[in-house]
Parts: C-alpha cells; sequence; structure tokens
C-alpha cells in the first residue's frame, strides 16, 4: 500500500517533469523569439509558473471551494456524514479529520482539495447526500480520502498549474507571432546574419506552440485517469466492499442534473467528470475520468478480495491484455484481503433511512445552512422563516396560526 | 591511497546507509502499529462511554428486558477492566460485549416505541458508527502489523530487525465467526 504511493510519487514526477521540460522549451523559445535572448523567456516562463504556484499552494483549496459555493457543516449538522467521514479517516490511517464541506446543488458529485493530508477538505452536493445509501457513500468518500492520503491533490493541482502556463504562453505567443509578421515589425538578431537560423527558430517556435498543448493536456489526462484507478482502488481496500463505491457510481453516471458550479479547470477534482456527454464513450485520451461503466466493471470483477493486487488483476481481466495500474512492487507487498458482508460487521441493524427520510434532513440542513428559522406548528408544518424578514409575525399556511418571531 | 581501499570505504558507507534506512524505516512501521492500536482504543472507549446511556433509554421503554440489558452492563464491565491487559485479552472482552449488543439491539426489535424514539435513533447511529470505526481501525491496525511484520521477518531488514530487537506485532483477533472464512485466492 505504503511502498505503491511511493513508486506512484516516482512515476508521476517523471510525468511532471516532462511537462516541466515542455514549459521550459516555450519559455526558451519564446524568448528566442521575441526578445533575443532564450534565458530571459525560460525566466519569465518560470516566475509566472512559480507565482501561480504560490498562490495555488496557499490559497487553492479555498479558492476552490469558494468557487464552488461549497458551506462547511460541523457533526452536528449531519451527525451521519460526519460519521461516515470519521469511519473513512480511521480505515485509510489518515491523522486529521478532513472538513467537510456542502454543495446545494441536485448533481450527483464530490471532490477532495487540501494541500497536504493536515490541511484537507471534502466537499460533497447535496443532491449525492439525497441519493446515495450509507454503504454507497462510505464507497465515495472513500474514493476522496484516498486521493488526499495519495495526495493526489497537490499533485494535481501542480500539473493543472503547469498546463495553464503552458495554454497561456503558448495562445500569447501565437497571437503575437501572427501579430508581428502581418505589422512585419520583426526585431532583427543582433549577431547579423543569421536570418536561416532566425527562420528556423520561428518554425520551432510555431511547431511548439502548437503541439505544447496538447502534449500537455494528454499528459495531464493520462496521470488523472491513473490516479482515479488508484483512488477507487484505495477505496476498495478501505471500506472492505468495493460494491458500495461502484453502485454509487453507477447513481452517478445515471444522474443527468449538471453541476452548475463546476468549470473546466476544476473539473479533474470530482469523482466523476462534471462535463461528461451523454452517449460519449469516453474511453479516449481527452478524458479526465476513465469511463464510469468501465469503473464499476473492475470494482465488481473483484471476486477474491479486496487488495490492491486484487483491484489490479480486475483491471487486467477488463482490459484483456494490457498492463495493470498497480505497480508490481505494491501487488507483491499486499497480503490477501477478504471482502466483508454488506453493512457494518458487528452492527446487527442499520439504522438506514428511507429516501424520503434523507431528502427531509438534507433539505432541513440546507435551510439551516441558509440561515433560516425553522418553526414548529402546531398543526404538524414547518415554517421556514428566511434570516431577513422584517415582519413581527408570521402566519401558518396551513391552519392560520399566528407565530411570533 | 590503493583503490582496494576505497572499495572498502565505499562497501562500509553503503552498508551503514541501508542500516540506517532500514532501521528507520523499522522505527517508523512500530510507530504506525502503536498509533493504530491508540486508535482502537479510542473507539472501544467511546463505545463503552455509550452504552450506560444506551442501557437507559432502553430501560424506559423494555425494563422487563433486565437479562439482557445486565449482560450487557456486565460485558461492557469486564471489558473496561481488560483495558492494558494485553491484546488477547482485549480482544476477548472485547469481542463478548459485542455479542451482548448485538442481542440487546435484537431485542429492540420488539419495541416499536422505542425504536421510534429520536433519542434510541441517535444513540443508535453513534453506537453503529462506532461499531465500524472500531472495525475500521482494527482493520488499519492489522495492516499496520502486516506490514510491519513483513519488515522484521522478510531479507534483508530482518538481520537489522533481530540485531536491533524488533519484535513481531500481535494482530487483532477476528470476532465474528463470518469473518474467519479463509480468504479466496485465485490463480489466474
Amino acid at each position: 500500500m505504503w511502498q505503491q504511493i511511493r513508486s506512484n510519487e516516482i512515476r508521476s514526477a517523471v510525468l511532471v517533469a516532462g511537462m516541466l521540460m515542455l514549459l521550459l522549451l516555450i519559455g526558451y523559445f519564446l524568448g528566442l523569439a521575441f526578445l533575443d535572448n532564450g534565458i530571459g523567456g525560460l525566466i519569465i516562463a518560470l516566475v509566472v509558473w512559480a507565482i501561480m504556484n504560490m498562490v495555488a499552494f496557499f490559497q487553492g483549496d479555498n479558492i476552490l471551494l469558494a468557487l464552488s459555493k461549497a458551506r462547511k457543516i460541523e457533526r452536528d449538522d449531519h451527525p451521519r456524514l460526519y460519521n461516515i467521514v470519521e469511519e473513512m479517516r480511521i480505515a485509510s490511517g489518515l491523522e486529521k479529520m478532513p472538513d467537510i464541506y456542502i454543495i446545494d446543488d441536485p448533481a450527483l458529485n464530490a471532490f477532495a482539495t487540501g494541500r497536504d493530508p493536515k490541511r484537507a477538505s471534502v466537499a460533497i452536493t447535496s443532491g449525492l447526500l439525497q441519493k446515495l445509501n450509507r454503504d454507497e457513500l462510505q464507497g465515495v468518500i472513500g474514493h476522496e480520502l484516498a486521493h488526499i492520503k495519495n495526495r493526489d491533490v497537490l499533485l494535481m493541482s501542480l500539473c493543472s498549474i503547469l498546463l495553464g502556463t503552458i495554454v497561456i504562453l503558448a495562445y500569447y505567443a501565437t497571437y503575437m507571432l501572427f501579430f508581428s509578421s502581418m505589422t512585419g515589425g520583426r526585431r532583427s538578431s543582433s549577431g547579423g546574419g543569421g536570418g536561416g537560423a532566425q527562420v528556423i527558430i520561428l518554425i520551432i517556435g510555431i511547431v511548439l506552440m502548437i503541439l505544447a498543448p496538447i502534449l500537455a493536456r494528454l499528459i495531464y489526462f493520462a496521470i488523472s485517469r491513473k490516479r482515479e484507478y488508484l483512488a477507487d482502488a484505495s477505496s476498495a481496500l478501505y471500506t472492505r466492499y468495493p460494491e458500495g463505491l461502484a453502485s454509487a457510481l453507477e447513481k452517478l453516471g445515471g444522474s443527468t442534473a449538471e453541476l452548475k458550479s463546476a468549470n473546466k479547470a476544476t473539473a479533474p477534482m470530482y469523482i466523476i467528470n462534471p462535463f461528461r456527454r451523454k452517449g460519449k464513450p469516453a474511453t479516449d485520451l481527452s478524458s479526465t475520468h476513465p469511463p464510469i461503466s468501465e469503473r464499476t466493471r473492475i470494482l465488481r470483477s473483484m471476486a477474491g478480495g479486496v487488495s490492491l493486487a486484487d483491484y489490479d488483476s480486475a483491471y487486467r481481466q477488463v482490459h484483456k491484455g494490457s498492463g495493470g495500474v498497480i505497480t508490481p512492487a505494491a501487488v507483491a507487498s499486499a497480503g490477501a484481503v477478504g471482502l466483508r458482508a454488506a453493512g457494518p460487521e458487528a452492527a446487527p441493524i442499520e439504522p438506514e433511512p428511507s429516501k424520503l427520510e434523507r431528502t427531509r434532513e438534507v433539505s432541513d440542513l440546507m435551510w439551516r445552512k441558509s440561515n433560516y428559522r425553522t418553526i414548529n406548528c402546531d398543526c404538524g408544518t414547518k415554517l421556514k422563516v428566511p434570516p431577513n424578514l422584517k415582519k413581527v409575525n408570521v402566519k401558518c399556511p396551513h391552519c392560520g396560526r399566528i407565530h411570533p418571531l | 591511497m590503493p583503490i582496494a581501499g576505497w572499495v572498502i570505504i565505499g562497501i562500509v558507507v553503503v552498508l551503514l546507509l541501508f542500516f540506517a534506512g532500514t532501521y528507520n524505516s523499522l522505527v517508523r512501521l512500530r510507530n504506525q502499529v502503536k498509533n493504530a492500536w491508540a486508535q482502537i482504543d479510542v473507539q472501544l472507549k467511546r463505545r463503552h462511554d455509550l452504552i450506560p446511556n444506551l442501557v437507559e433509554t432502553v430501560k424506559g421503554y423494555a425494563a422487563h428486558e433486565r437479562g439482557t440489558l445486565e449482560a450487557v452492563t456486565n460485558a461492557r464491565n469486564l471489558a473496561q477492566g481488560a483495558i492494558g491487559k494485553g491484546v488477547g485479552a482485549q480482544s476477548k472482552a472485547e469481542a463478548d460485549l459485542s455479542g451482548a449488543l448485538s442481542k440487546l439491539l435484537a431485542v429492540v426489535e420488539n419495541y416499536p416505541d422505542l425504536k421510534a424514539n429520536q433519542n434510541f435513533l441517535a444513540l443508535q447511529e453513534e453506537l453503529t458508527s462506532t461499531e465500524n470505526k472500531i472495525s475500521f481501525s482494527r482493520q488499519f491496525y492489522n495492516d499496520s502489523v502486516l506490514g510491519y511484520n513483513n519488515k522484521t521477518q522478510m531479507f534483508p531488514s530482518n538481520i537489522i530487525a533481530s540485531i536491533t530487537r524488533f519484535q513481531a506485532g500481535e494482530f487483532f483477533e477476528v470476532e465474528a465467526p463470518a469473518e474467519r472464512e479463509v480468504p479466496k485466492v485465485s490463480f489466474t
């Protein structure tokens, strides 16, 4: 398990280094083309990248949570959700309890954020909290905590910033190239007699401007998909119950509601791609997430046990003839791990609320979080009073009783 | 200095580095095992704290289930007494407590009023979750012990483990008979 994380870190580091090289190349050629100084361009690219990294490192999670309009909840707001997160925290061996956020949206999705396991948050939509039962929610939370435990959040934000910088630089560079060639105002090389060399540099530059963003995106998607598989495998290991996550993913995939607060930059953070289109197989290289049908198929083929090795062999079974997703060292080091039965093993009865109760629970929670006051009328109606109401009394719409505020 | 001298120095340095690295990772794994055990203790204590509350609530609705209630209270006291008496004794006492609790919760099925009580429902959620947390912390403890034991018994780290007296950790035993099933192994 822990070895798996380390060998993955090495592999990811190689890919990240590849992206960094692309960035440096772009910076160098930009410098050559516009400043007559490759090193200068290289330094500018590095500085832009460093500033974006600093912002993401210190404020990235807050920005992401604010962008997705997530509200923090405490234990008393939703004891069951809090308990599930704590259960998964224990199973994953995380030391600190992550903060829990709710996004008021009927779409089904969830994400984890935070630069390290000591400063981490999980956010889930209110739709998810309503639709999933305890086992399914456990699987989803297990997946998110696996992202935290495996330090995917840090890796993915590092990558997305690299990608962003490359895209921005390439975009402005092509723009400037067109602009300068149209006005003919190209600075002459100070070396003199370098007309041929200048043209070659220009051509390499143009090719690079076109290829680099595409290449960077492919690397980025490859890393992202790999991390999703690993998080699924870890979730199965934590919960000892892959069916929970499989059935949750199925529900997530079946829902058509689109998450309003997601955007392209934050997409890889979610448990499923918030922008997937119906009917598109999405097995291609241009996707941040593996297709849901494939993820559930792998989870359901884990017949023998729930260790990472079992996930790996299930993956091989689904992808006939391809290599596994988990490194051989990790497969060898992990012992056999058995599945557990549905529901918690020691508890004879599960206090599982019905769908209606869950819906009521979640809507009450969202009202409370919006600072609405609740008044229980004697006729059984629950009145929700908005926080900025100026009136002194409210009348119950059902029985006409007057309630003072 | 002749080349042989450099080679010997090089070998010694590599050996020292290997020794230090292995020793440190053994310490790290042993601390993880200790910490995982502390996590189980936290959850067990939480369960002990919840039980008097539960017994009181059930008593209000099902006073004549005295035998079952007493069995739970006794098992709880025994489990509390077993704290600090070693992994084996403690896991036995906790298994007995789990058994008594599941009997009580089965009896509760006959009292619809009790099952509708908000206080009881909240307690039941807490108890269910605590049971889950116990099994998850036990699971993490056993995973940690497995990793640690592998390190102390496998070559070549076992040499350093035996020189520096790292002893193998003890697994937290399974409690339910269903869990004792041998994991299926498939050779594909």
